[in-house]
């Protein structure tokens, strides 16, 4: 079993454009349930919404790259206000039980061979990157880590819009505006009787925070040139909690570091696992079984950390969504 | 946040309360007593569970499945061939060809076939017709090639009918409405077993359980997991139900009763059931493998009874269910416990002060819950057909919109919702595409909520 190589694509996993993905999207969930105490679990469905947003006005209608980003977020909003209208007044396991069923429409639909040219059914739809990859800066080459130029180009712009996307929940949530965000979590009531708009603070944090998981369905599919909708299950959407809660719900880091030690944690687990399978030393599961293994320690996880560590590695207790 | 008051402080209170009006309420020998029985029923069922997860990679071994199956994929397309005179027809070779991939098979002598593809998706089909016997061909209007399609099941039935010069009858709509309304009744009377336990859990305890969909699964997984071991059937169902009886006895005496004793929120609860979901669902995938497995009897051939044409499965699961969901609400309206359980749902607080064990009866509502779950999986794996790891969560959906339709907490509520679902499901797709056979329940679940969100039973202050 060869350690190095272990570490070395455990490492790797820190910066790929799937933890990118995966921490944008969970951002998008702190800012639904952390700082405003949406219970959304249709993060899927708006990281579908905004893969097949784009991948569908690129290849169907030939729009432009920022024509069709446009589009990925004008869809994500019109997700977020036809899921808001009839659950942000009801209570919370409401809005999550309508968030889950939406997502899983969405799936259901694009999944569909009736719709099979406009959405390519179960094989999904590839080759709408190519604008995007015309934007390379970086010249042909080898770069750091072994990078081909097209692999620095999109962890460079994953990480980016990562960061900018951070920098604007942050600044958002120290605003007025984000106190008020915050009031409505620790107490709805209260907040009414200032005289605020409890519904449209939280329809608006409901759009941005469908904004971020859609374009992390764009840092999803763009890097890898393809979509399917197996990858938008309700699955997709409890591990995003599972980094949210890794990292502490109510805080911008928290979801990047999740994200960072949720694929680490599942590279270095999937690797070992089937070093020593390799290697003889483990002969009860087969190498397909320590694949499922991982998400039984997801689900575990998942358990352990809401009991016992509810705010994650960086969150403040006083914070939480719930008392 | 300076702004802590109301409602937050509140809900950080009253579980306690709870708690200390319940703790004078048993006497203390009871007490006792009932903590060994505790323990020793938590000791049985970890035995039990232990037994049955050994046991699943054994099973799967020496399954019995029918005829050749190569059950390298997840996914079956599969039928049975049958002259006019119903007589299999063995040695038939049947191919399908599609997404990339070949394969085919012969019909055995009980006259089946089954081809394992690698992903769902539409299949061309082929009878070849120079491996039929002497005397037999295919009757008229029947087409050879056809292409097929999956819908959500992981197993697609494809029939080939047989006979001289015999014209397939074409149905009209009305009789096809009548089929469709006869499967959607037992489909939303399976789907009812699930809901109604899930609805009387969140009635009493305020819990959204995303884990219940793998309680349904474990019904049938366990009957599977017995059959295997060679037992008949009645006393692997039997088994099952005690199985599903365990489940949620532990469930609630391991996780839940702790947790509420702790004065956990129900979000957090909720959370944790999808962490308990996903570690249950892939733990199956882990023991089972991915593959669909029948039960005995699952593959029967239609009935014709009057102008009904139905699987005999369909019409025992609609039997059972009706039965057993009557003697629940018999129970629930006539009897002591059920009375104590309704005012448990109502007002916990009330209920603990006028004298009722309420961690008593959260506890049988648990047990009953995983009871009517495991035989809703049952007749879900009869109904499908197929065993597969995730049989229950895909139907979890489905059983929440009946849920959220009939009115949360309520438990006819869940019943009439649950059959609305099931008839709803069956009835559109005479209209829509199989592969979107539950997007209409869900869709009408969201319009539901906007203009009646209390459900059809529900009260208004529920909502809040």
């Amino acid at each position: 079993m060869d350690f190095g190589s272990i570490f070395g694509l455990a490492l790797g996993e820190f910066l790929t454009p799937t933890t990118a993905a995966y921490a944008l999207a969970a951002l998008g969930l702190a800012v639904h349930f952390g700082y405003s105490g949406l219970l959304n679990f249709g993060q899927a469905g708006f990281m579908a919404v905004g893969a097949y947003g784009f991948a569908i006005s690129t290849l169907t209608f030939n729009v432009p790259f920022i024509v069709g980003l446009l589009i990925a977020i004008l869809c994500a909003v019109a997700f977020a206000l036809l899921l808001g209208v009839p659950t942000l007044r009801l209570r919370a396991d409401y809005l999550a039980i309508v968030t889950i069923a939406a997502a899983e429409i969405i799936r259901y639909i694009v999944t569909t061979n009736t719709l099979f040219r406009i959405t390519g059914s179960a094989d999904g739809l590839s080759s709408f990157q190519r604008e995007f990859d015309t934007f390379n800066p970086f010249p042909e080459g080898t770069y750091i880590f072994g990078w081909s130029n097209r692999d620095l180009y999109v962890r460079v712009v994953c990480w980016a819009v990562v960061i900018l996307c951070a920098l604007t929940v942050w600044l958002l949530m120290r605003s007025p505006w984000g106190r008020v965000l915050k009031g409505i979590r620790e107490d709805e009531n209260a907040v009414r009787s200032l005289g605020k708009n409890v519904y449209s603070y939280k329809m608006q944090a409901l759009i941005i925070g469908g904004i971020l998981g859609a374009l992390a369905g764009l840092l999803f599919t763009l890097p890898r040139g393809s979509v399917q909708p197996a990858n938008y299950a309700t699955d997709l959407t409890f591990f995003l909690w599972t980094v949210l809660l890794l990292g502490g719900m109510s805080t911008v880091l928290g979801p990047i570091v999740g994200a960072m030690i949720f694929w680490v944690v599942l590279s270095l687990t999937q690797n070992v696992l089937s070093g020593l399978i390799e290697s003889g030393a483990v002969t009860f599961i087969s190498t397909v079984q320590a694949g499922q293994l991982r998400f039984i320690l997801v689900g575990v996880a998942l358990m352990l950390l809401m009991i016992f560590r509810p705010q994650g590695v960086f969150g403040n207790k006083k914070e939480l969504a719930f008392a | 946040m300076t702004v802590r008051t109301g409602s937050n402080g509140a809900a950080g209170i009253t579980p306690t309360v709870e708690v200390s009006i319940l703790r004078s309420t048993p006497p203390d020998q009871s007490k006792r007593r009932s903590k060994g029985l505790q323990k020793a029923m938590g000791a049985l069922f970890a035995v039990l569970m232990t037994a049955l997860l050994v046991a699943a990679p054994a099973a799967q071994a020496t399954t019995p499945s029918p005829s050749p199956s190569p059950q390298q994929f997840q996914n079956n397309i599969s039928g049975f061939l049958r002259d006019d005179t119903r007589a299999p027809i063995p040695g038939v070779k049947i191919t399908a060809r599609g997404n990339g991939f070949e394969g085919s098979a012969t019909s055995s002598a009980n006259g089946s076939w089954s081809i394992g593809v690698p992903t769902q998706g539409t299949y061309e089909v082929e009878l070849d017709t120079s491996t039929l016997p002497e005397g037999i061909t295919l009757a008229e209007g029947q087409e050879n090639p056809r292409s097929v399609t999956f819908s959500q099941t992981s197993n697609l039935s494809v029939i080939f009918a047989f006979g001289k010069g015999i014209v397939l009858q074409e149905q009209n709509l009305a009789q096809n409405v009548l089929n469709r309304l006869v499967a959607g009744l037992s489909f939303g009377l399976l789907l009812a077993l699930a809901s109604v336990g899930l609805s009387l859990i969140f009635g009493t305890t305020g819990l959204t359980n995303f884990a219940h969909g793998e309680m349904v699964t474990l019904g049938a997984l366990s009957v599977f997991v017995f059959n295997g071991l060679g037992l008949p059937l009645w006393i692997g169902i039997a088994l099952a139900l005690v199985v599903g009886a365990g489940f949620g006895f532990l469930q609630d005496s391991v996780l839940w009763r702790p947790l509420r004793l702790r004065g956990t929120g129900l979000v957090p609860m909720m959370i944790v059931s999808i962490g308990l979901a996903l570690a249950t669902r892939y733990l199956y995938q882990f023991f089972f493998g991915g593959a669909t497995q029948q039960l005995p009897g699952a593959q029967v051939s239609d009935v014709q009874i009057g102008t009904l044409s139905l699987s005999p499965n369909t019409l025992w699961s609609l039997l059972v269910s009706a039965v057993v969901i009557g003697t629940l609400g018999f129970v629930l309206l006539k009897t002591r416990l059920g009375k104590a359980t309704r005012a448990v749902a109502d007002n916990p607080a009330l209920a603990a002060a006028s004298g009722i064990d309420v961690d008593r009866v959260i506890r049988i509502v648990w047990v009953v819950g995983g009871v009517l779950a495991a035989l809703g999986g049952i007749l879900w794996a009869y109904y499908r057909p197929g065993v597969t790891w995730d049989m229950g969560s895909q139907i979890l959906l489905a059983i929440f919109a009946g849920v959220t339709l009939g009115g949360l907490g309520t438990v006819f509520g869940a019943l009439i919702g649950s059959l609305v679902v099931g008839v709803f499901i069956e009835l559109t797709s005479l209209v829509l595409p199989p592969d979107l056979k539950y997007v209409g329940a869900l869709v009408i679940m969201i319009i539901v909520l906007l203009f009646r969100p209390q459900g059809i039973l529900g009260r208004r202050e529920r909502v809040g």
